[in-house]
């Protein structure tokens, strides 16, 4: 009993090493942004910010096109994630409840998309809406993420869908509810979580998606947060502080929406994703 | 109508219900609404996502330079493009070096991931919820911002990997630069990859393994099996469907591997650093020649597919298998 006790001392203190050591480049990334330049330009690292200064936070911010970019990935993010869930929502409906003939198709073409990747499928796209004229505008860059999210979204609430009893419906509508009225009282308040999580999905993917902004979104203004940080470093000679401070601005959206909605997310994911 | 009568009768309770109550919003709906319901997202899909895949392949059979794009049609060639890069030798060593990345990085990342899940079972609780905790902010954090914090971690002036390793006495990496042997980047690149994906891996094998049941680990341990017998016959077994699926998904992120590679070479990697997916995207966005960077792409796509067929096959016969 004491030996096993023991053990179990053991393996704590190395998963604490653990922990340490997979945390540890978010916290050089935020450490460093807080550090003046003395600090981080020295050959003998200075492990905790010896005079915190938010320097690097209004270098970074004061960049150009850093509002512009912030205000076009909000508006990306917003759009993409309302549109997604509406569309997939309606999709998976169909798919989950209704048979009919192309339905397996559906739901072939649903799993098969997702295998295609999107450096693959860059060079059409950009050709598709260089033809109509619609490279370096928000709208070409919400419909392909739209595209990208929409499989994996509408398989997620399929399975959130399957998983409430059509018995649950079919009473309601014995007691007087429509098909329409029974789907929302009934149906709708068990998939919420299957929705709190594919938007969530949704909005990491497209808030830190890269690729296609880097190539459809050609003008500074026009960019989104992701491609203005990849930028940062053209200037010669990186501004390491503020760098750490773009990033970390960068990443801050995502971690408080992450942790925010983490249970639903594992949860969430994993259910729909699995089970069906 | 007969389609309702037949499902009803095979035992379709929820269709034959709506007939009862009322017949006619009935008919109409079991004919339209599903299509109704799907059109707005195939849509999308098939303007996006199927189109843009026929044209990627129409384009792999087409001259397309600089004055196709402005005219916006290219040239047939028929099969030249693929001639053109399967008899080139950088090709076929930008295969092997991109299957090489993706073995190395989806072994490591199952390997470590595997290790860290089975850590996590055997730890206190408080210290469980911290390393969760801990992984969940990995994994939130963006692939581009994760590239610069690590560009900056193995910076060759200010970098604290260089002073770490320097002063952990394992060589003088004073003023090292990681880059200038691509085997070494590629190492700088690989930790970038296997950091970001084991978080994902990790939570969804510890989720696996709490659905392993105590007493049959219980009942080979009172039999006498080691731990590492415990893992090979009870464990693993029990886990496989988990370990396919995420090998898979691994295979998938790491082989199509973009962002790692072009940010961290400040977005113009040399030749030595391409994999499959940059080389294609160079030769479309930076020679301009997109009919040869859509046959590398098609080619990607193709590997890939060969890559994660079994996964498929997975998904499909589960679909056979709902009646679908």
């Amino acid at each position: 009993m004491r030996v096993r006790e023991l053990r179990r001392v053991a393996w704590d203190g190395l998963a604490l090493a653990v922990f340490l050591l997979m945390i540890f480049p978010i916290y050089w990334m935020v450490s460093t942004a807080f550090k003046p330049g003395r600090e981080i330009l020295t050959l003998n690292p200075v492990w905790i910010p010896l005079r915190p200064t938010l320097d690097n936070f209004a270098g970074a911010i004061a960049q150009p096109f850093f509002w512009n970019d912030v205000v076009n990935s909000a508006l990306i993010v917003s759009a993409t994630v309302v549109i997604a869930i509406a569309l997939a929502f309606l999709a998976a409906l169909a798919v989950a409840r209704f048979r009919f003939r192309g339905r397996a198709a559906v739901l072939a073409m649903v799993i098969g998309v997702q295998m295609v990747p999107l450096s693959a499928l860059v060079i059409p796209i950009f050709l598709f809406w260089d033809s109509l004229e619609l490279v370096d505008t928000l709208l070409a860059v919400v419909l392909t993420y739209l595209a990208f999210v929409l499989p994996f979204v509408i398989w997620t609430l399929r399975g959130f869908i399957v998983n409430v009893p059509v018995e649950m419906e079919e009473q309601a509508m014995t007691d007087g509810c429509s098909r329409t009225g029974a789907f929302f009282r009934i149906v709708f308040p068990l998939v919420a979580p299957g929705l709190v999580a594919t938007a969530v999905y949704a909005f990491i993917q497209a808030w830190n998606e890269y690729l296609i902004a880097y190539v459809l979104l050609r003008s500074g203004a026009h960019q989104t947060v992701t491609v203005w940080l990849a930028s940062f470093t053209t200037s010669h000679g990186t501004d390491w502080g503020g760098l750490m401070a773009g990033a970390t601005l960068t990443g801050l959206p995502v971690v408080i929406f992450f942790l925010a909605l983490q249970r639903y997310i594992a949860s969430g994911l994993t259910a729909g994703a699995v089970k069906g | 109508m007969n389609d309702a009568s037949a499902a009803a009768a095979a035992g379709h309770g929820r269709l034959a219900l709506p007939t009862l109550f009322r017949p006619w919003a009935w008919r109409l709906s079991a004919g339209a609404a599903p299509y109704v319901l799907l059109a707005p997202a195939m849509l999308v899909l098939a303007g996006v996502l199927l189109y843009p895949l026929a044209s990627l392949l129409a384009l792999s059979f087409q001259h397309y330079g600089l004055r196709q794009l402005i005219a916006h049609s290219g040239e047939w060639v028929g099969l030249d493009n693929y001639t053109t890069v399967l008899r080139d030798g950088f090709f076929w060593k930008v295969v092997l070096r991109s299957t090489a990345f993706a073995a190395v990085n989806v072994a490591l990342t199952m390997v470590v991931g595997t290790l860290m899940a089975l850590l996590l079972e055997r730890v206190h609780r408080p210290v469980r919820v911290l390393l969760t905790a801990g992984l969940v902010l990995v994994w939130a954090t963006p692939v581009v911002v994760a590239v610069d914090l690590w560009q900056w971690m193995f910076d060759f002036e200010f970098g604290v990997m260089n002073w770490l390793l320097t002063h952990l006495g394992i060589g003088n990496y004073i003023h090292h630069n990681w880059f200038a042997n691509p085997l070494e980047g590629f190492a700088v690149i690989t930790v970038v990859v296997v950091w970001g994906a084991l978080p994902f891996v990790v939570i969804t094998l510890s989720a696996g393994l709490s659905q392993v049941p105590r007493d049959l680990i219980e009942a080979a341990e009172v039999d006498g099996a080691n731990p590492l017998h415990v893992f090979w016959f009870v464990v693993a077994p029990i886990l496989r469907p988990v370990f396919v699926i995420l090998a898979t998904l691994s295979t998938i992120w790491d082989f199509k591997v973009f962002d790692q590679v072009w940010i961290m070479l400040n977005q113009r990697p040399a030749a030595d650093y391409f994999l499959l997916g940059i080389y294609s995207f160079s030769e479309s966005f930076r020679v301009t020649q997109y009919g040869l960077g859509a046959a590398l792409a098609v080619i990607l796509v193709l590997l890939l597919a060969i890559a994660t067929s079994g996964y498929v096959r997975h998904y499909l016969g589960r679909l056979e298998g709902e009646g679908a």
